[in-house]
């Protein structure tokens, strides 16, 4: 039991921290709070979705909706939070959060208000150890996360690209300065966050097979409860935050039967950590 | 008037007191709040609570809705000094979903049903008319706007300005962080409270849905469309984004989806706001006004 609710939670955990992820490498690089990045998660599971249906096999559907995705979230930063980076921090944020609302519609009307369902059949049987069960969906989620994952630190540590993209996020000024071409990192990161977010919104479709215009919702805001709680701008500190919250979660529903929702424990967490440590876990000055 | 016009105006009037009271926070202070319907909230419940549980008359319960909010906003303003800018934005937000999931977790606030049966005020023992009412809520948002332009004009405006543009530099120059945050909080969640009494009151039921962070988002939106930081700002914001539902009411579909792509646009091409400290519309009436008045003073 106890092992079956820990692996429920690091799924849960897996799926929070690629849709965290993505939030975090924005704020580290433009430092806003990149709400309508749910909605870019949305969008991934449409894409992935609608791929699915043209060829009818899940790698490309995934692929797919990655590049897809990643392609939207360039757009975004252009057309949109390029232009505002010189103003006060709350016109990104409204602005976001405009574009969050206008993509949900957007979804509602072209898509319909339904939950549709992502048809995957899996082969492959449950792995069984002892009371632990491993379903096909949740081995999908933990391989797709652990590559991603190590996708994301060989770019990040080990590549040139990675290396310009950690000085933007530590001085956006001083690496321009130094001839780090601002610019297009940033272009990459969103790249790269919003890529991570659709791969987010496939899982979550095909694990849930649901996929329908709100399943933004609830990401929107935990993930920036995650972020906070990591440390805002650290990736590893946002990965523990995502399977903190996670795992606490699945635990908290599964044995203490606790008179709260549990989109609220996210925050009474987040808020306990920030009166003891108010830059997050590991976050810093 | 007919009833749907006052039933409209009423919710605007409610909205300015917020957008107004939320201002006091965000723009004076420069303390972005994404939970202000959190603050709201509290003041509704406060009231609600009072008529039905233990059955006091209206003019008791605005007061302690009031009271009640202002001092729970002290207490929630306290974690909020711990964090700044973006900390303090999702602190905010994490406040607003836990006092929504106290309101609809804890039997002592109604659950889900929420409270009914709210009573509407009377004068006299004959029960307010609509008409009445919006007259009340029109007095209290004139009330609103006294305190505000008090507040620009004294030393504690000042002293709010001054942490809003650099935090450092006012603490330097003697500035009590502390209480001067502390002052903006308990305003403005005060008034806020005092919207809430006024919100129970008018839809004599409230559940822990009203309150919820879209909401919050409604009364921020409304705060940065018209112009932050500027007593016109928010009270144009209100009406202006009030009457948007009514209006696109025959696009019904499309309703929501304009909303967000008018936030979206304003922000890109308008960021102060429609009328705020040196938006396209503000410069244009202020040129109006000079030649107006060089106009004059030629003919004159």
């Amino acid at each position: 039991m106890l092992a079956q609710q820990l692996v429920n939670g690091i799924t849960i955990g897996s799926i929070y921290a690629l849709i965290a992820l993505g939030l975090t490498i924005v704020y580290g690089v433009l430092k806003i709070l990149h709400i309508a990045h749910a909605g870019v998660y949305a969008m991934g599971a449409y894409l992935g979705l609608w791929v699915y249906h043209l060829v009818p096999n899940l790698f490309v559907a995934m692929v797919g909706a990655m590049i897809l995705s990643g392609v939207a979230g360039i757009f975004i930063e252009r057309f949109l939070y390029k232009s505002m980076l010189d103003k006060s921090r709350i016109v990104p944020l409204i602005a976001s959060i405009g574009l969050f609302i206008a993509m949900e519609e957007a979804f509602r009307i072209i898509s319909g208000p339904y939950v549709k369902a992502f048809p995957v059949h899996f082969k492959q049987k449950p792995w069984i150890f002892g009371s632990m069960r491993i379903s096909a969906p949740q081995m999908l989620v933990f391989g797709v996360t652990i590559v991603l994952l190590v996708l994301l630190w060989w770019v990040i540590s080990r590549t040139r690209m990675g290396k310009a993209l950690r000085a933007v996020s530590m001085d956006r000024e001083m690496a321009d300065a130094l001839g780090v071409a601002t610019e297009r990192i940033i272009l990459l990161s969103f790249f790269i966050s919003s890529a991570l977010a659709g791969a987010a919104g496939v899982l979550v479709g095909v694990f849930y097979n649901s996929v329908y215009p709100t399943m933004g919702d609830i990401p929107a805001y935990k993930a920036l409860a995650i972020i906070v709680l990591g440390g805002m701008g650290s990736i590893p500190g946002t990965i523990l935050g995502a399977f903190l919250i996670g795992i606490s979660e699945t635990f908290l529903i599964g044995f203490v039967n606790i008179p709260l929702p549990r989109d609220a424990l996210a925050f009474i967490v987040m808020i306990a950590v920030l009166m003891f440590r108010p830059y997050g876990l590991l976050g810093k000055e | 008037m007919s009833a749907y016009f006052v039933t409209v105006a009423i919710t605007i009037g409610i909205y300015v007191i917020l957008a107004i009271s939320l201002n006091i926070i965000t723009g004076y202070a420069g303390q972005i709040s994404l939970g202000h319907a959190a603050f709201f909230g509290i003041g509704a419940y406060a009231s609600g609570m009072l008529a039905t549980r233990v059955g006091a008359p209206f003019f008791l319960c605005l007061p302690f809705a009031v009271v009640v909010t202002g001092i729970v906003g002290a207490i929630l303003g306290i974690p909020c000094l711990r964090v700044k800018e973006d900390f303090l934005a999702i602190t905010t937000m994490g406040i607003n979903f836990v006092v929504q999931a106290i309101f609809l977790y804890v039997p002592f606030f109604g659950g889900a049903l929420g409270i009914s049966n709210i009573p509407v005020p009377s004068i006299h023992g004959a029960e307010m008319t609509k008409s009445a009412y919006l007259i009340m809520v029109v007095l209290f948002v004139l009330l609103a706007v006294v305190v505000d332009g008090w507040l620009t004009r004294s030393w504690t405006g000042l002293a709010l300005a001054s942490i809003r543009e650099d935090e450092t530099a006012a603490e330097m120059s003697g500035v009590n962080l502390t209480r001067f945050k502390v002052i903006a909080f308990v305003l403005g969640s005060a008034m806020a409270g005092l919207a809430g009494g006024l919100y129970a009151h008018f839809m004599s039921f409230i559940s822990a849905a009203d309150f919820g962070f879209p909401e919050s988002i409604v009364i921020l939106s409304m705060v940065v469309f018209g112009g932050i930081g500027t007593l016109r700002g928010p009270i144009i914001g209100a009406i202006i984004l009030g009457i948007a539902p009514e209006l696109f009411r025959p696009i019904l579909d499309y309703r929501t989806l304009l909303y967000g792509a008018m936030l979206v646009a304003l922000m890109r091409f308008q960021p102060q706001g429609l009328l705020g400290i040196d938006s396209f519309l503000t410069r244009n009436f202020r040129r109006l006004w000079k030649q107006e008045a060089s106009i004059d003073e030629a003919s004159a």
